[in-house]
């Protein structure tokens, strides 16, 4: 029986699809102030980030991250270099061991400043895959044929997904506020430009905490009741792109069921359909009500966004079951599914 | 290491996008090595062969990799040439190529299967020249057969394929014959009609139908004919069709080709028919010949241009269904 931990406060900036001219570090900084502010500590007993050193383009790029947060006296630290709900799934085990109650979590990336379709290739099998410069839309595209070629959906039916989640974007005060799809010509065919997330720089902080710690911190606890992380093979070629396995699989461990919201760290349209379709989620479960990534994409941040904005509807008492889910490599290769109650545990 | 110089901003009233003010590159690339199994995969490539390994179970994997991906084992030592001729599974289209893509006009990345192999090679797909920003070719399609294109130096990488192309599936084989025809004497006398602005037939000595073009011979008796008839240049539609494709000798597209039975023909003749919108020509519409100018007349049919509407009643169906 895993301890009870709960996401206990959540803060994001306001997303920006330009650079604002502020470093990486400046964007993350006043998060951290926010979400200690909120919860009254100064200090925690884990701190666990998610960042990209190719986003900023110089070598352990994080360490001057640990600025933000204080880390003197010395402070017990870790870093992922991908997003931060693979952070915050590192924080929760550390969590498991028993000996903490509190952990930080936190993820930023500033895209922006550089050409992140080509940061992406970097990402990628350097033998096969990034030799030939292929970059990630171009791999989302092979994806979405592949779906649409399996299941019938059509260009249109991608088009639905940008047009709710833009316009959901809109009710959220912390996404870009894009306008409705429009237009004919596609970025890489079969995806048009709405189809692909937005360019965004950002960050985000959780804090997890433990039995009474959370209840102590937090009214209304989201409480993290399964979360599990699953990969599948990198070359794109072995898979069938159609469907999303590590998805389901990662669901089911989760026990992916009864979900009132859930947020999908879909950042084309059609990653949302087959996540949907993997996960089981059914036409009575609300997705991406945030907007989701097709309104704000920060990179690092954006699978922890999905995490803390399914624990906020459980904060603000609108739902009581919630989903958070999280991706990362080419094609939906890696998929975190993180299920939150709102019922007492512990 | 990465090169680093102090941030620059842009000029005031510099607009498009800044240049890089920081480049992160490793100069001389990064070696890596590679192992037995990539290294037997890029020696062979190298050597303008595409090679894939074979799983325990059997399966074969291109590229190869050192464990079987869906049970984590180890893969045989057994290399196995596959196509190169290759089924692409799945395509994406470019139709804005990057700096870094390896083709600078449209083109497709797609998954190729190739023949004799378990899974699939991701590699740029060639389709000939397009313009920057072209759609996709409609021929371009899962299931299409493509083989790659090797690049004359090759030094032992992915790059050794330059691109997959097409299989070769048409050929365009240009033709032309000359010949010099003559038309026979029905003919001839036919034409010269024309020539007058008369339309001439012969009529049958057994069923005394008239036919029109006249051949010398009733198609329905077998017999000879020799009586000339002049017959007026009106008639009645018996059935047409609406053609989509261009045509030099039609007005416009769509046309209409439609059988004229002329008044007084046993025989319906074949023609255009227009100075009326295509969807309102009907089987039964009454027409005339719009001829062209005398001055233009010569000794052939297309002194006729077409068949014009003109304002009679439609002739009922029971009087020209034996025309048909
Ligand atoms: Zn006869």
């Amino acid at each position: 029986m895993p301890r009870p931990v709960a996401v206990v406060a959540f803060a994001q900036t306001e997303h920006s699809g330009e650079d604002r001219g502020m470093a990486e570090i400046e964007i993350l900084a006043p998060v951290i102030t926010e979400i200690k502010e909120r919860t009254g500590q100064k200090q925690f007993g884990f701190t666990c980030s998610g960042s990209c050193d190719y986003l900023a383009g110089a070598p352990f790029a994080f360490v001057s991250a640990l600025d933000a947060i204080g880390a003197w006296p010395p402070i017990s630290e870790s870093h992922v270099e991908m997003d931060a709900a693979w952070a915050l799934y590192e924080a929760w085990v550390k969590l498991q061991h028993g000996d903490i109650d509190t952990a930080l979590v936190y993820g930023f990336g500033k895209s922006s400043q550089g050409n992140l379709r080509a940061v992406l290739t970097q990402q990628l099998d350097p033998y096969h895959l990034a030799p030939l410069g292929i970059d990630a839309v171009s791999l989302a595209a092979l994806q979405a044929r592949a779906y649409m070629e399996r299941s019938g959906a059509k260009e249109d039916d991608l088009r639905a997904v940008a047009a709710r989640s833009r316009e959901a974007g809109h009710g959220n005060p912390f996404a870009l506020h894009l306008p409705a799809p429009e237009g004919d010509d596609y970025d890489v065919a079969p995806l048009r430009p709405y189809d692909v997330a937005p360019v965004t720089d950002g960050a985000a902080a959780i804090v997890l905490a433990a039995g009474d710690r959370a209840r102590e911190l937090c009214e209304r606890p989201a409480w993290i009741t399964g979360i599990d992380h699953r990969t599948e093979p990198h070359a794109p070629g072995v898979r069938d792109l159609s469907r999303s396995d590590s998805a389901r699989v990662a669901g089911e461990k989760a026990g992916a069921t009864g979900i009132e919201v859930a947020e999908l760290h879909a950042q084309y349209t059609h990653e949302e359909l087959i996540l949907r379709e993997a996960l089981g989620l059914g036409e009575d479960t609300v997705v991406n009500p945030s907007g989701g990534p097709l309104s704000a994409n920060p990179m690092m941040a954006a699978g922890l966004i999905r995490i803390g904005e399914a624990a906020a509807r459980v904060h603000d008492g609108s739902a009581s079951r919630v989903l958070g889910h999280a991706s990362s490599g080419p094609c939906l290769q890696q998929n975190l599914v993180c299920v939150l109650s709102g019922e007492n545990h512990g | 290491m990465p090169s680093d110089t102090a941030p620059v901003e842009n000029a005031p009233g510099d607009t498009g996008p800044p240049e890089p003010n920081h480049v992160l590159e490793f100069p001389g690339g990064y070696t890596r090595s590679v192992g037995p199994v990539i290294g037997r995969f890029f020696s062979e490539l190298r050597d303008g062969r595409l090679v894939g390994v074979r799983t325990a179970d059997g399966r074969v994997l291109v590229p190869p990799s050192e464990y079987d991906p869906q049970t984590g084992e180890d893969v045989t030592d057994e290399f196995v040439e596959v196509g190169p001729v290759g089924t692409v599974t799945t395509w994406s289209w470019v139709a804005h190529p990057a700096k870094e893509h390896p083709l600078d006009r449209p083109f497709a990345w797609a998954l190729i299967r190739p023949d004799g192999a378990d899974t699939a090679l991701l590699h740029a797909l060639d389709l000939g020249i397009f313009e920057e920003g072209a759609k996709p070719p409609k021929f371009l399609r899962t299931g299409m057969r493509v083989r790659p294109r090797w690049r004359a130096e090759r030094t032992g990488g992915i790059g050794d394929i330059e691109c997959f192309q097409p299989e070769v599936t048409m050929i365009n084989a240009p033709t032309r014959l000359e010949y010099r025809l003559k038309g026979g004497q029905a003919l001839r006398r036919f034409l010269e009609g024309m020539s007058e602005g008369r339309i001439l037939g012969h009529r049958c000595p057994v069923c005394e139908s008239v036919i029109v073009p006249m051949k010398g011979l009733c198609p329905r008796d077998g017999v000879p004919t020799t009586e000339e008839v002049e017959l007026p240049d009106t008639g009645t539609v018996t059935t047409f069709a609406v053609n989509n494709i261009p045509d030099p000798r039609a007005p416009e597209v769509p046309f209409v080709s439609a059988y004229v039975l002329l008044d007084g023909a046993g025989l319906t003749m074949l023609t255009l028919v227009a100075g009326i919108p295509a969807d309102q020509v009907r089987m039964g519409m009454r027409v005339k010949a719009a001829w062209r100018p005398r001055e233009e007349w010569e000794r052939t049919m297309g002194n006729i241009k077409w068949f014009e509407p003109i304002d009679e009643p439609d002739v009922p169906f029971e009087e020209i269904k034996d025309f048909m």
